[in-house]
């Protein structure tokens, strides 16, 4: 018989059609993070090229970097900020929009157009609202408020980058709940309503119930955006005034790409790294106490 | 009685949706306006939409600033190859992953899924080394080779093989019978059925490339070979002021296109998004 089995066949085409991905992830992200490692082990000399094992090193200087502890305070300031309003916000505008009135979808529209808008321009143009004179502090003085620098105080300026990725990002969210909220069947409405259950309860008790799947996938994904969030900081706030906005992600730029710090800047990368990783499983581990599951 | 309380509260909805869009709405609105405004008027207060001189000179400052037209290019063809490439790329994974039965394809889909897991600050000081080997820094294969075939592309993927695992089995079977190979099953049956998964990809694609930031802040040091979003972040004096006029006009160049199209085809968009495998 031929050797060129249906089964075979099948077996070739599907590594060849895989391929291209496959060695995508490899060259662009596998590998990678295995050079970040071994650069976490070792010391460059930016002008001589070298690279010189030093083993733990980088790791100890973690503990004994002064600024560190400053920058994870801003990076959970930043990050719980950005997900509690992009979750809260995001269900808040779904639920408002999942009524049937006209002009419904012109506000579905509005709200997710800072999606499509490039992070660059649109913090620029925040940037140019949020300065001392600038179109925020306008409005707040005519009606006669003395509105703060925004961005040149450690409490407003952190307040500022949250707020202006919240707006620009909640729209991917609002659509996903939308979209769980259509999932919800009306029957059960009907049913407690029957029964006599307010509105409040309603939404408690079957709504976020059913739509919890999405809820934790949005958090994850919100989380982990948060955490990369590098284009919102350089343009608006640059991390300062001193640390108060720089982020992790802005922090390992620095000392990787400002300060040539290879090793130490592959450290801080890496410790990046697993807190993403800690927190999808986490989050995996947690769906199973609480997200409910249709049967 | 009960329908003029429902107008009511219809009213009340409305009035609640149009507060809680102005922040959504008035930057883009304010950047546009902006842009046609003489320097001085920019920072009167109190601040006023409409100017009674309106200019268009900053959008010309824009292009005699910097090659913001070659920059403009420059997006434009990088973030539709990245486009193409991906659609091709994960339309292959995602299929395969979704109908082939082949040894291994579990284990090496959770490689794959490592893409996602991985920030791209994580791999940008080592994939530059790489790059510098390779004499690629200062070009533009970097965003290109990253963009299409890392983590936006694993997404692509991912939300590829949602879609191909929900179709029947009959179709292929059919297309078995009139003789297609696997690869004429992939090309003739399923990817035509795929149309909205394919879209979704392509605008999510194409919006991460335009949008691309980090990337070639890293790699690019010559303003010929600029993307816009970097190009932004140039528009600064001799002195280092910032020229206000010039960079949201140039911000309004880059937004608008974007933005028309999204309006358009919204729906698109949305519903894209929606059914995307996201949920």
């Amino acid at each position: 018989m031929a050797y060129w089995t249906t089964r075979r066949r099948d077996v070739l085409t599907g590594y060849v059609f895989i391929a291209p991905q496959l060695l995508g992830v490899l060259v662009f992200v596998l590998v990678p993070v295995g050079m970040a490692i071994w650069y976490s082990l070792n010391k460059w000399n930016v002008f001589t090229g070298r690279q010189t094992f030093v083993g733990g090193d980088n790791w100890a200087a973690l503990a004994s970097d002064p600024q560190l502890s400053s920058v994870l305070l801003a990076t959970v300031l930043f990050s719980g900020g950005v997900v509690v309003l992009n979750i809260g916000l995001g269900l808040l505008i779904a639920v408002l929009l999942n009524r049937r009135f006209r002009g419904a979808t012109f506000f579905r529209t509005l709200f997710f157009s800072p999606v499509v808008v490039s992070v660059v321009a649109w913090t620029l143009v925040w940037g140019f609202l949020l300065q001392d004179n600038g179109g925020i502090n306008g409005l707040l003085g005519a009606v006669g408020i003395e509105g703060p620098n925004w961005l040149q105080h450690g409490d407003t300026a952190m307040v500022s980058v949250v707020i202006s990725q919240v707006v620009r990002s909640v729209g991917v969210n609002m659509v996903l709940f939308l979209a769980a909220l259509q999932g919800v069947p009306s029957e059960l409405y009907e049913a407690a309503r029957i029964d006599g259950a307010r509105s409040r309860a309603i939404f408690a008790r079957i709504t976020l119930p059913l739509i919890s799947p999405t809820v934790l996938l949005t958090a994850i994904i919100t989380i982990v955006g948060a955490l990369q969030s590098f284009a919102q900081i350089a343009v608006l706030t640059g991390g300062g005034p001193e640390l108060s906005t720089t982020v992790l992600v802005y922090y390992v730029f620095q000392q990787a790409f400002e300060f040539n710090n290879i090793g130490y800047g592959s450290t801080l990368a890496l410790m990046l790294l697993s807190f993403v990783m800690v927190l999808t499983l986490l989050q995996w581990q947690l769906r199973k106490r609480w997200v409910f599951h249709e049967q | 009685m009960s329908s003029r309380r429902s107008l009511l509260r219809r009213a009340l909805l409305v009035a609640a949706l149009a507060v809680l869009a102005i922040p959504f709405v008035v930057p883009t609105v304010w950047m546009i306006a902006a842009s046609v405004k003489p320097l001085p008027e920019i920072f009167k207060s109190p601040p006023s939409l409409l100017t009674d001189h309106p200019t268009f000179a900053a959008y010309g400052e824009a292009f005699s600033f910097q090659p913001f037209a070659r920059q403009y290019v420059n997006s434009l063809y990088i973030a539709v190859l990245v486009t193409m490439i991906t659609l091709l790329v994960s339309s292959l994974a995602g299929y395969a992953f979704a109908r082939i039965k082949f040894p291994g394809a579990n284990a090496l889909f959770l490689v794959v899924l490592t893409g996602l897991l991985v920030p791209s600050e994580v791999t940008i000081v080592p994939l530059f080394q790489l790059f510098k080997q390779a004499g690629m820094i200062n070009t533009h294969w970097p965003l290109i080779l990253v963009t299409s075939l890392a983590a936006p592309c694993v997404l692509a993927t991912f939300i590829m093989r949602q879609f191909f695992i929900a179709l029947p089995a009959e179709l292929e079977e059919a297309g078995r019978l009139d003789g297609l190979g696997r690869p004429g099953i992939w090309w003739r049956i399923c990817l035509p059925l795929a149309r909205p998964a394919l879209s979704a990809v392509a605008i999510l694609t194409f919006l991460a490339s335009w949008n691309l930031y980090l990337e070639p802040t890293v790699y690019l040091t010559s303003p010929e070979l600029f993307t816009l979003p970097q190009a932004l972040t140039r528009f600064t004096d001799a002195y280092g002021g910032e020229m206000w006029n010039t960079q949201l006009a140039a911000a309004t160049m880059t937004v608008l296109p974007v933005l028309i199209v999204f309006v358009v085809a919204q729906r698109h968009f949305v519903e894209g998004l929606a059914h995307s495998g996201l949920k």
